[in-house]
């Protein structure tokens, strides 16, 4: 039954992630995106990492892509042009050549031990990545705090017509 | 698993889905009945009163019109988003009913992190907004939709900062446990619940939550006045009553959650034989959530609109630091005590 | 029960595919949105490794790239608006007067 919905949810990510690069009008890159992050979520839940999974959404899904798509509608962008491009034969060698690393991976990936999932005593829950975010990685957290407010003041400093 | 398919917990599973969907849905369909006669009333006129006695019916009539109108999907919009957004508007506002406890057993599963799916599902249901409004492509639609999902992302803010004061207090994000949480009574009369110890946090979900369901006073971007009406200009028929009940859907579920987490949910006084104590957490729960029901409708039929630089102001210079430092004082006293 | 490989083998896939999103398209929104997708398929990674030891620090990982991710889509969006408003038009090959 989790092999099922291992398989289901890893082609729509994979199929909805292929899509992205697929489409030609990049609203639609982008709510392929949207498809992906919550295929990828419920893959966490599959791990037993529920708590990541939900952030997943709430963060990733539901104000990441929010900011993407209204870029994309304050923009209005026309489909993309598929003008001269010196470079068009580059998805001509290039998807060859990423297949061929394709292979290389999957022969080493195949037989690596274990599986996930089984643990029994690891799960994600709050109060687990609680106790460990607030104590272990304490400073990491505060930092991040740090980034957030640089990454604020950037964007408003960017985004305005005139400073 | 077809043992599974077969077993008494998956039918008792499905019994709960149709009882609680099927209650859900004809509650939504008599909101907008309650809704226009409440509205009325305020306004000094009788409302809807000629399909049925008290007009009850009304609700099967608008269904009824709703299916056999026109379908009008404009030319130069792009159909693939347009037909695909109230769906994306409807699915999420109905997904949250799963996780809400009507009663002990009356919740279709109880998610260990049941509040902050919730909350991932009404963040999803954002894009329903931008994406129809964009679709569209006309300048009122876009227009409003940019306002309202902007608006509704802001307030998702304040509204999921304050209820971490009573994440805080109850130790756990499972809704069913919340609930349980404040089953018991201080001095054996007041009841355990969580208004009292947390009354600030509630008055700042009460108007984040009527922010985030897009309602008058902050419903800028749908209304008449100001933008023709918003991001759902362009739709008719079972489209626009798919967004109308994703509306209404999005309001039952901010009312519940209200009573989930600060007025003990299906919690009250027990009394009675036994087949009426059965029944009497669900009357109870529902009665709550019907009075917060009864509120929003009243503060439609009551309250200006507040102008929409007005609205963000508030949303992120008042609300959200008064969550902020709700949540600093609520940890100082959990800590201590 | 799932082996881990497959996990590892998915997040390649994924990884694969945003790197080449990354070097193929020419819109700079759909760059980033293929940035997005590697530090999807890394999160992954992160995730299955978590699972596979039974340590909980992969996941606080994860958190730390939801971050970074969320930050640096800001501030490449905001970025992205100020070109836009320069030179309407969002193709990064029109984007080269530096170069000599």
């Amino acid at each position: 039954m989790i092999q099922i919905l291992f398989f289901f949810f890893a082609a729509l990510a994979v199929g909805a992630a292929i899509n992205v690069l697929v489409q030609k009008h990049v609203m639609y890159s982008a709510l392929s995106l949207i498809l992906m992050l919550t295929a990828v979520s419920v893959l966490f839940i599959l791990l037993k990492a529920d708590f990541l999974a939900v952030i997943q959404v709430i963060v990733y899904a539901g104000a990441i892509m929010v900011l993407f798509v209204f870029v994309i509608m304050l923009l209005n962008l026309p489909e993309d042009e598929d003008g001269a491009d010196r470079l068009r034969w580059l998805k001509f060698v290039g998807i060859p050549l990423g297949l061929f690393f394709l292979v290389l991976v999957v022969t080493t990936l195949w037989n690596v031990e274990g599986s996930a999932g089984t643990q029994q005593q690891i799960v994600g829950s709050p109060a687990a990545i609680g106790q460990s975010l607030f104590t272990d990685f304490l400073l990491p957290f505060e930092v991040t705090s740090l980034l957030i407010l640089i990454a604020l003041m950037g964007a408003v400093v960017f985004a305005k017509k005139d400073l | 698993m077809i043992e599974y398919l077969t077993s008494s917990e998956f039918v008792v599973l499905m019994i709960k889905i149709l009882v609680i969907f099927g209650g859900v849905m004809g509650a939504l369909a008599y909101l907008s009945w309650l809704e226009r006669k409440m509205m009325a009333r305020v306004q000094m006129r009788p409302g809807p009163t000629r399909v049925g006695p008290f007009g009850l019916l009304q609700p099967i009539a608008d269904g009824l019109k709703f299916l056999f109108k026109e379908d009008v999907i404009p030319t130069h919009s792009n159909k693939f988003l347009f037909i695909a957004a109230p769906v994306v508007s409807l699915v999420p506002a109905l997904l949250s009913f799963s996780v809400i406890p009507f009663g002990p057993s009356l919740q279709i599963t109880d998610l260990s992190v049941g509040l902050l799916f919730i909350f991932a599902i009404t963040s999803l249901g954002v894009y329903g907004i931008a994406l129809g409004g964009w679709a569209s492509n006309s300048k009122y639609p876009l227009m409003g939709a940019i306002r309202s999902s902007a608006q509704m992302i802001s307030y998702e803010l304040s509204l999921t900062l304050s209820v971490v004061g009573v994440l805080m207090i109850a130790n756990t994000l499972s809704l069913g446990e919340l609930v349980a949480a404040q089953q018991n009574t201080w001095l054996g009369i007041i009841p355990r619940w969580n208004i009292f110890l947390q009354p600030v946090a509630f008055v700042v979900y009460l108007i984040s939550a009527v922010a985030e369901t897009n309602r008058l006073p902050f419903d800028l971007a749908e209304s008449e006045q100001e933008l023709v009406a918003g991001w759902h200009t362009e739709y008719s028929s079972m489209k626009f009553a798919m967004f109308m009940l994703a509306e209404y859907a999005n309001i039952v579920t901010v009312s519940a959650l209200a009573t989930i987490m600060f007025f003990g949910g299906w919690t009250g006084p027990m009394f009675g034989p036994e087949l009426l104590r059965m029944a009497l957490p669900t009357v109870w729960f529902l009665l709550k959530v019907s009075i917060f029901i009864f509120f929003y409708v009243l503060m439609r039929a009551t309250v200006p609109r507040i102008r929409y630089d007005q609205l963000m102001r508030f949303g992120w210079k008042v609300l959200l630091p008064i969550s902020l430092a709700n949540i600093v004082v609520t940890s100082f006293i959990v800590a201590i005590s | 029960m799932i082996p881990i490989g497959w996990y590892l083998i998915l997040s390649a896939i994924l990884f694969l595919i945003g790197v080449l999103g990354f070097l193929i398209k020419r819109n700079i929104i759909a760059l980033l949105l293929s940035v997005e997708i590697m530090l999807n398929a890394v999160n992954l990674t992160f995730v299955a490794f978590s699972s596979k030891h039974g340590r909980i620090s992969g996941q606080i990982f994860v958190f730390f790239v939801l971050v970074v991710a969320a930050a640096e889509a800001a501030v490449g969006l905001a970025l992205v608006i100020a070109m836009f408003r320069n030179r309407e038009s969002l193709n990064v090959d029109r984007s080269n007067l530096l170069k000599w």
